[in-house]
This record gives structure tokens, sequence and C-alpha cells, in this order.
């Protein structure tokens, strides 16, 4: 009787366990910074409103646009009028209803809250109207190719206005998304319990969401190997072979929207007056002198693809024939005679960290070979950056999250005016034609216009691209259904446990 | 002695003025621009102008300082940069867990500390002495950063004994709290009781050394006795004095710690501020701790003079 009792009370306590284990452990790269998609800059930040704060639009892994919040849309014949259905029905986390009054709260705060950060993304935008209760007709004052991707993230996060009004609202943020919000510790954890009443609740099968920041890569893989984390982001390069062999494990990195590259100060103060600065031929030496390979194989351990140009692997508007570019030395002296110069010094400024610094090693070894005498600067990132813009650089070795549209990783970098643009590179005709590809909306004429800007650019290198940022995810086995967006954020819709 | 705490507590005044002055100067030597991390990668010019607008960056420092010291005689030690909330309750929410995390360490470091000094001076000169004594240099050698890895590698995913990282409220549960905070307290603790050990080990050897310890030998008395109630008694007096300082020591050990174990402490809040320029909670955070130094100097004083009345007749 007894074995039979214990087996029973085992069974019992198994079936248990089953049932409450339906919390989803996530592990991040850092802590994010204040939970309010208006105001938020993080990129962690990001992965936590996938799950908390549903968009006017959702993008595919092949970076096209579907409906979230939004049903369907339209551009108005002359370009100056996006007018979106809503999904009706939809229901915020206070019990609110998501409708177009609430949707222009959301879209007026973005553009006028004076500490909002989305402001330059819907810079375009001059009013916001309400046809009717599921219908927003957003006027341009100029047309915007870039709008509909600007309401895929962040700036098309919609929350309830009556939350809004609450002045801690980042403490307690109110969305409509799969998961609502139920206490954040800083530094420890987030947690989101799954929201009954969301429109698709169907296909999220998780009760509770923990994110935990660790900073560690080493011990954030610890902790997946030890059971205590179901999915990790951004797992270091020299793990990969590590968590390849692990039977427990599932690798699933996915080649990202965002590059890593060296900008180059061309015309921001007086240290662009190198020969570096001066003269393209001297950076298309430097191009030649690198192989990205080599970075890939030795750094990145195969998951840090060769990028020659700003638009990721898995956009429209990458384009084959501005792939190549092998290392070839010989060609590189040549030009670096052509140009008059025998060795070429400067400076490399990048974040510190290990892979970076070990890219700017190769780089240095590499570019040593034809004919640069490189000293490298590993910098704390707030002061890279302050120095950035101020034009204390030689050459940044400086990366960009990405944008879904092409226009985001381009046109703020190059662009004589562009708010990114540190080296203050500038050519009236490339202005032009990145102008003109952010207001048209015809893909095929956009992506001529964009062929032409990368033609000039890729002769006149104010950057030089070394490869696309991954995003390298970590799944235990028993997660199913996971799918790594170039994005980079985790989507959790059909994801599972195995039974 | 009411005069004497009295004039304590006044010369405390400028120390903690001055301290608030460094706290702000010393961060305004920081590279880097608090509002470029803030506005995000965007860096949109008219966010980059309200938000120097609003921190009032670009007010003279003396200015910024004034009305910040302003707000903290009132109370108000400001809202984190980062996060949007209120620095005290930053503070009020770390704290505990940095002096749990300390007090696991210090008991730690004290059971295997006196206990090893104790022993290697009662052998003195035998394979057990150079056996503690390799192991307390081993302890002082160990980088806690390496040692902490290495814990987590082995216990939390080899063993699967012990949670990798992370910390659970005493509140929530106390028994998941404690396993937490095993491995981060033991590699706090390892140090110390290193450092413990030698002192307790020169300690006792004087104290052992000295004519009563051989009065009570030819008393007859049992050499258990002797060692524990006569010597080690008298040995503590320094210890304890020694303790007390290292304690200071452990709360900035508990930095490094924090960090490899994700403890939401203390020490990670001021590093992660640092990193993002959050002027706000770094000055918060140093200011208490300089404070909470202070406070603790002036108790410790006190407490001399109520203990030892020689020092109170000096007065």
């Amino acid at each position: 009787m007894r074995p039979i009792f214990m087996a029973a009370a085992a069974a019992g306590l198994l079936i248990g366990t089953a049932a409450s284990a339906q919390t989803l452990r996530i592990g991040l790269q850092e802590d994010p910074d204040v939970l309010d998609p208006h105001r938020a800059r993080t990129f962690v930040g990001r992965i936590v409103f996938t799950s908390l704060c549903d968009k006017l639009v959702e993008i595919t892994p092949e970076l096209k646009f579907v409906p979230q919040l939004a049903t369907e849309w339209q551009w108005s014949g002359d370009n100056k009028t996006l007018t979106m259905k809503l999904r009706p029905g939809v229901k915020f986390h206070d019990g609110e209803t998501m409708n177009a009054a609430a949707v222009k709260v959301n879209l007026d705060r973005a553009r006028t809250l004076p500490d909002s950060l989305r402001k330059s993304e819907l810079g375009s935008v001059e009013s916001v109207d309400v046809v009717d209760d599921n219908t927003i007709a957003i006027k341009v004052s100029r047309p915007d190719a870039t709008l509909v991707s600007q309401l895929s993230d962040r700036a098309g996060m919609i929350m309830s206005p009556k939350a809004l009004a609450a002045p801690d609202f980042a403490q307690k943020p109110v969305c409509s998304g799969p998961y609502q919000f139920v206490e954040r510790v800083q530094n420890d954890r987030i947690i989101l319990d799954r929201f009954k009443d969301y429109w698709d609740a169907k296909n999220y099968n998780f009760d509770r969401l923990v994110f935990t920041p660790i900073p560690d890569t080493t011990v954030r893989l610890a902790n997946l190997k030890a059971g205590n984390l179901d999915i990790l982001e951004r797992l270091a390069p020299s793990d990969v072979a590590d968590v390849k062999a692990d039977p427990k494990l599932v690798f699933a990195p996915v080649s990202g929207i965002g590059y890593q590259g060296l900008t180059i100060n061309t015309s921001n103060g007086e240290r662009a007056k190198g020969p570096l600065g001066r003269d393209k031929r001297v950076r298309q030496a430097l191009q030649l002198a690198i192989d990205r390979d080599v970075i890939n194989e030795v750094v990145g351990q195969g998951i840090f693809p060769p990028a020659t140009q700003p638009f990721p692997l898995a956009s429209a508007f990458n384009d084959k024939k501005f792939a190549e570019s092998k290392r070839d030395v010989a060609k590189a002296k040549a030009l670096l005679k052509e140009a008059g110069v025998d060795r070429v010094k400067f400076e490399l400024s990048f974040g510190n960290s290990t892979t970076t610094q070990q890219i700017a090693e190769i780089m240095q070894a590499m570019a040593a070979e034809a004919g640069f005498d490189i000293s490298l600067r590993p910098t704390e990132f707030a002061a890279l950056q302050k120095e950035a813009q101020a034009g204390n650089f030689d050459v940044n070795a400086i990366g960009w999250s990405g944008r879904v549209d092409p226009d985001g990783n381009i046109h703020q970098f190059v662009t004589c005016k562009g708010g990114l643009n540190d080296g203050r590179y500038c050519n009236a005709e490339v202005d032009r034609l990145l102008n003109e590809a952010r207001s048209i909306n015809d893909d095929e004429k956009r992506k001529a216009l964009y062929d032409s800007a990368q033609a000039i650019l890729q002769d006149e290198l104010p950057i030089i691209y070394s490869y696309y940022q991954p995003w390298p995810f970590v799944v235990a086995k028993k997660v199913e259904g996971f799918k790594a967006y170039p994005d980079g954020m985790i989507r959790l819709k059909g994801v599972k446990f195995a039974s | 002695m009411l005069r004497f705490i009295a004039r304590r507590i006044l010369i405390a005044i400028p120390t903690i003025i001055i301290v608030s002055v460094l706290v702000f100067t010393l961060q305004q030597l920081l590279p880097g621009d608090p509002v470029l991390t803030m506005a995000g990668e965007e860096r949109d010019p008219q966010v980059l102008a309200f938000l120097r607008e609003k921190y009032r960056l670009d007010d003279p420092i003396p200015l910024q300082y004034f009305a910040w010291i302003g707000q903290v005689l009132q109370g108000n030690l400001g809202i984190s940069l980062r996060t949007d909330i209120p620095v005290l309750t930053l503070i009020l929410g770390k704290l505990p867990v940095t002096l749990e995390l300390a007090i696991f360490a210090m008991i730690i470091a004290l059971a295997i500390g006196i206990p090893a000094g104790v022993i290697s001076a009662v052998r003195k000169g035998t394979a057990v002495d150079y056996a503690a004594n390799v192991v307390a240099l081993s302890g002082l050698s160990i980088p806690n950063f390496w040692l902490g890895i290495l814990l987590i590698m082995l216990v939390s995913v080899r063993w699967q004994l012990l949670p990798a990282s992370g910390f659970v409220p005493p509140s929530e549960d106390l028994w998941l709290n404690i396993k937490t905070m095993i491995m981060p307290a033991f590699v706090l603790g390892t140090g110390l009781a290193a450092s413990l050990m030698r002192h307790t080990r020169s300690a006792m050897l004087g104290v052992l050394r000295s004519d009563y310890i051989r009065t009570a030998r030819a008393k007859g008395l049992l050499s258990r006795v002797i060692i524990l109630k006569h010597a080690l008694r008298n040995a503590l007096i320094p210890i304890i004095t020694l303790s007390t300082l290292l304690f200071g020591e452990l709360l900035a050990g508990a930095v490094l710690t924090e960090q490899i174990f994700t403890i939401p402490g203390f020490g990670k809040l001021v590093v992660d501020a640092v990193f993002n320029r959050d002027y706000a909670v770094v000055q918060g955070v140093v200011l208490c701790t300089a404070v909470g130094f202070i406070v603790m100097n002036l108790l410790a004083d006190v407490l001399y003079v109520l203990v030892n009345p020689r020092l109170r007749h000096a007065q």
C-alpha cells in the first residue's frame, strides 16, 4: 500500500510542477530603461515592449509589414494621408477600449511630449484625425515612405490613454499586448502575466514572463545551462561552439537589421584633415586591406556576416552588386601610391568590449600590411559618443541597431545635416537621392534611388561597413516554436514548452 | 558626554559638506555627456536641448550644485534619469540586499578565519599550519570574479545544486534567498577569511607567549581551556577592531560580486548608474554611503568613550 501511495504522491507532485511550469524566463543583456515606449531608448526595453505593447503594424521575418492593431492601411493619391483601419474590440490591460481616439492620443503624445524620443520618427506627421471609432487618418506635411515602418516600432505602440494620465505611467505601463505588467525590480526582474482578454490570446501559451537582466554573457549562459532561464539573447561568439555541442540547448542566431562599421572623419574639424579624411583613394585602400571573412570566422565564429552596405541581408533594398569587396593588398598599396602617400597613420576609437577590441586588433594587423599604421583607442561608450559628435576622432568603430525601412539605416548617417553623421560627410547628390527616396511609396523606384546613392557612397566611402549585427539567441530544448526575427525582438506567438 | 557628542556632530557637518561637493564635482570630470546617453541612438537635437534644459545641465556647475543640495536638504535625492524611479526608493530597495550579502560574507569569513587562525597558531610550524597558510594565501590571491565564475560553472551548471545567479527577497522565500546568497557570500567572504586568519594567528601567537598563559599551563589547566578561554578572548580584541574595518571593505567588494552574480544591490546600482551617466543616482548613492560611514564612525567614537572611562576623562 505504502509504495503505491508514494508513487501517487510523486505523480501528483510531477503534475503540479508541470502545471505551474508555464513561466518563461528570458535572460537580457542589460536592464531596460524607462518602460514608456515614447521615452525609452534601449534595445532590451523593446524586447519587453514586444510582449507588453501591441503596435499598429507588425513585421514579418522577411521585413514585410503586416497588421497588428491596424488591420489595413492605405495612402491617399497625393501620398499626404495615411488612413488606417483599426482592429475592433481590442482592450487595454486596464479594461479600456482601444479605438481611434486612443490612437490619436498616443500619436499626438509621441509627437509633442517634450522628452519623447519618437519625435523625429514622426517628424513628417502634421495631424492625426479620428475618422470614426475604428478609423484614423494621419496627415503628413511631406510624403513620407518611412511612416509605416515607424508605426511598426515604438512610435506605433498604443498605450491606454487613461493610464497615460498618471504621472508614474512608466512604473506601471498599460498597453494592449499579449502580456500585462505585474512588477519591476530594477536590475533584477520585470514580470508580465498573460492578458486574458488579448485579441489573439489563444496563440500565447505562457502564463507568466520573467525578464532577468544578466550583463555577463558567461553567467547568462551558465543560468540557461543550469535551468534558471529558458531563452537568452546575445550569446558571446566565443561561446557558440559550446552551445552547439550542448544537447539541451538550441542555438538560434539571425542576421540582424543593424550593422557595424568604421565611420571616417571626412570633414568634422581638424582631425578630418589627414589623408584618410581628405582622399577617397586612401579610404578605398583601407577597405581593400580588410578581410571581412576573417573577422567573421575568427571573432564572430561564423555569425558576423560580412557587410558592405547599410541594408540588411533580409531587406529588399540590399543589392548583391554592392556585396563584393575582397581583400587585395596589392591594389590597396597601389591606391596609396596613387594618392601620394607612403604610410598612413590614424587612430581607431571603439567602445570598450572584448569583441570590438578583437576586431580592432585584427583590422590593425590586416591594414598594416597595406600601409596603415593604426593606433587603437578603446573608449568607454558614453565618452566615445561625445567625442564622435565633437569630431574628436579619425575613425570610429560604431554600430547601428538598424531599422526596418532602408531610410533609417542610411539617411541620418550620410546626409549633410544628418543627426548621426559624425564624420560630417556631405555630398549634394547623395542628399538629393536620399531625400527623394524617403518621399515616394513605390518600392521599385525607391530601390533605384538607393542604388544610385550607394554607387556614390561605395566610391567615396564615408563609412566602411564591416559586418551585420547578429542576434544570437539560445533557447532551452524544451521551448518549441521560437523563431528569431532580424530586428532581434522576442515574439512569443505560438511558442510553447514541449509537452 | 553630551558635549562630546555635540562636538563630534559639529565636526561631522563640514565633512559631509566637503563630501557632497566632491561627489558633485568629481562626477563632472567623467567623460561623456549624460544627455547623449539618455537621448538614445537617434540623438534627436530637439530632445537633447529639452533634456539639457530639464536637468539644468547648461547651468554653471556651482548653480547646479546648489540646486541639487537644496533638494537634498529637503529630503529629495532626485529621480533616476534612466528609469524615472526616485533615487531614494532605489537606495532603500538596494541597501538591504547588499547589507544581507555583506553580513552573510562576514559570518563566513569569521567562521573560517578565526578557527583556522587559532589552529595554525597552536600548531605553529606543523604541516597543519603550512596548509592553513597556503589556503589563506590562495584566498587572498584568487580574484573574486574568477572564483565566482568557477563556482557557477561547478556548483550550478555541473552539479545543479544552487541557482547560478539572481536574488530572491527573504520575505518571498527564505530558503531560496539563502540558496542564492551562499555562493556570492562565500566568494566575498573567502578573501576576508584569509586576512582574518592571518591576523588571528599572529594575535594568538603573541598571547600564547605571555606570562599568564604560562601560569595557566603551570596550574595544569586543560590545553583546550587555555586556548579557548584564556588566549582567544584576549587575542580577539584586535580582531574585532579589524572586522569592523573590514566590513567597509566588504561593501566595496560587493560591487564586483554583485555584478557577477547579478544581485540587485547597491554596488550594481552604482556601477550601472556610472555607465549610464545617471548623475542623480551616482550622487545619491555616494552621498548616502559617505553619510553612513560618518555616522558609523561617530557611533564608534561614542562607544569607545562609553566603554573606556580613561578616554572619557581625557575629554
